[in-house]
């Protein structure tokens, strides 16, 4: 690694077209600015979206690209006007490394909301370079888009908090839904909804499962405490549960019917939409009419509200199920995670994987 | 009129099948029971939903059936427990005659979203009858679903506030959307959207109104006094527009997009959806989470803030722009307003029909 004066080089595991097939890519990061953290990655959680990023399912996708933005690492050198981390810091960078910081949302504290954000991988930073993301040996990353990992909360665990985690917290907050006593619906259980799941527990809300089959009722009841456990497909206990919930978080990520869970909400009861699904979602309007029910939807959370739910998560004792895999796993996780095959989020180890050592792959012919 | 001991037999203009068009039809009232209250009818307004109804679109009509929910009548008997009202007082009665009082929406005093509502037509009462609406001499209606027309506020102007009126104000008030100097966005500009023109100018909102072409722009911006008009299929305009709305209150009765609806809401905006449409409605996920918008919807209002929107109407001095028309011009009026060919709101002078009068059409 340089020093300030000079450009590093870095591995990453990079998708270099829509197969979206991971491997070893070498790049530079930008010099360390007055405001920047240089982070040696340590673990990195892998996203659902990071497989639509890197599949170009969203049809925005620049190649080669390095996913992953539920980054834990530690500090290792920081700009001459950076207060708030040292050298030896354990942080964590998630979905947003940068925003305009006049629009309303970013004055707002809301800032994963600016029009003019700045993804952290997949995206062009200020300096015209691409972003990329932390299946990589190292990042830079402004500080207003850095946070410390609480003590009392393994590296590994926080992983998945900077993007499933906040996702699923910030919307409970934002629309008051952290009281005691509510009744919750978690609709698909992989890392946002194993997340769901365990945040609305230790908000004290009735939490019920909704799974489109009987396969993961032990798992939710058991593993995770779930309060009940709903088959999608069982018309019967769909229609026994009408009129029950005061919000549903909707992390399915493909396209799916609405209306049913629609008359899962009790009034004004709330669909919140996590998914990033590129086709159309549909609905009748009298579903929404009839109970004065809202379809919403939340993208990640703040800086803010980030650490807020890692601090929520030491006081509550709150842990992430998890899978530790090496990065040369990346691909086969990847294909898992596509099937739904894990329990609930794959965390890379990528200190552990000495990704610097690999060597690029020859050039295609 | 019989007295409270004989059932009352009274006219009505009712769809016989789902052409939806309305004749003369005899049928009974129920006795006045003890919280009863007998209204001959005045003036009933012409709802979007009535022609639904009348012409089976959304699947469950049963015929004869006589619609019309914004009477405006005339107390001319009451059961013995009413206590509310009395003969002479000019009172108004919406699209709910009946609740079951125990749920929660009822005891949170909403209860328009009772899962056991009573429609005032179209529906069963408590008693087995079919409930019949307000094209008719005369209703038989609970004292809770009665409410007073103020004094300043004229029968036929009375008339649109009981539906489209309160379904304006209702979602404002519950969404704390009230507040001076919100930017607003009325989509559609029929009977519910000129209400909501008026409804946000007198809370004090920047009003845009959205339509499909200019047609309606001198009208919106003159007449009703909207601070701007945009086409929604004006590209440039819309993009000018985006992410400058607090709200959209989304009036149109038919299928349309909502994406492009959606991109004018501000961060937290809300597209508040008036209309019973029965064809899907749709959207892609990002256009809702990366502004943490809402899509939601709203219906009708409590008989509270039907009360609250009359009074305000009242003290804003509101009216709402109204065409007269009589019972026998009902037929063509409902064939114009699925054109929308109306400024903005039919009302039917019902009393000034005598409809009494008017033989049923002998059965086919």
């Amino acid at each position: 690694m340089g020093s300030l004066a000079s450009e590093k080089t870095v591995v990453g595991w990079a998708a270099r077209d829509a197969t979206g097939h991971l491997s070893p890519y070498s790049y530079t990061l930008r010099n360390t600015g007055p405001e920047d953290v240089v982070v040696k990655v340590i673990y990195c959680g892998i996203c659902h979206t990071d497989i639509h990023q890197a599949k170009n399912h969203l049809g925005a996708s620049k190649y080669p690209m390095v996913p992953g933005h539920e980054v834990v690492g530690e500090v290792v050198e920081v700009g001459p006007e950076v207060t708030r981390y040292r050298l030896g810091d354990v942080v964590g960078v998630g979905v947003i490394v940068g925003c305009c910081r006049d629009c309303r949302p970013c004055k707002a504290n809301v800032e994963q909301y600016c029009n003019k954000k700045i993804w952290s991988y997949n995206d062009v930073y200020t300096d015209g370079r691409p972003t990329q993301g932390g299946f990589s040996s190292a990042m830079v990353v402004d500080q207003k888009f850095v946070v410390k990992i609480p003590a009392g909360l393994a590296p590994e665990q926080a992983a998945p908090l900077l993007c499933a985690g906040v996702t699923v917290y910030s919307p409970l907050k934002h629309f008051g839904l952290m009281t005691p006593g509510l009744r919750g619906g978690i609709l698909g259980l992989g890392g946002v909804g194993h997340m769901g799941v365990k945040v609305a527990k230790a908000m004290g809300h009735h939490v019920t499962v909704i799974s489109s089959s009987g396969k993961k009722r032990a798992e939710a009841m058991d593993d995770l405490g779930a309060d009940a456990y709903l088959v999608s497909a069982d018309p019967a206990d769909m229609t026994a549960a009408a009129d029950s919930l005061d919000y549903i978080i909707n992390t399915v990520p493909v396209h799916h019917p609405l209306e049913p869970y629609l008359a899962l909400l009790k009034l004004d009861g709330k669909l919140i939409l996590m998914g990033v699904i590129n086709q159309p979602l549909s609905f009748i309007s009298p579903m929404l009419l009839l109970g004065r029910k809202s379809i919403t939807g939340s993208f990640v959370g703040s800086i803010t509200e980030t650490e807020e739910v890692l601090q929520f998560c030491v006081d509550k004792g709150l842990t992430s199920q998890i899978e530790i895999v090496k990065m040369d796993y990346v691909n086969q996780a990847l294909e898992r995670l596509e099937h739904n095959d894990v329990r609930y989020r794959f965390v890379v180890d990528v200190a552990g994987s000495n990704i610097d050592d690999t060597p690029e792959p020859p050039a295609a012919a």
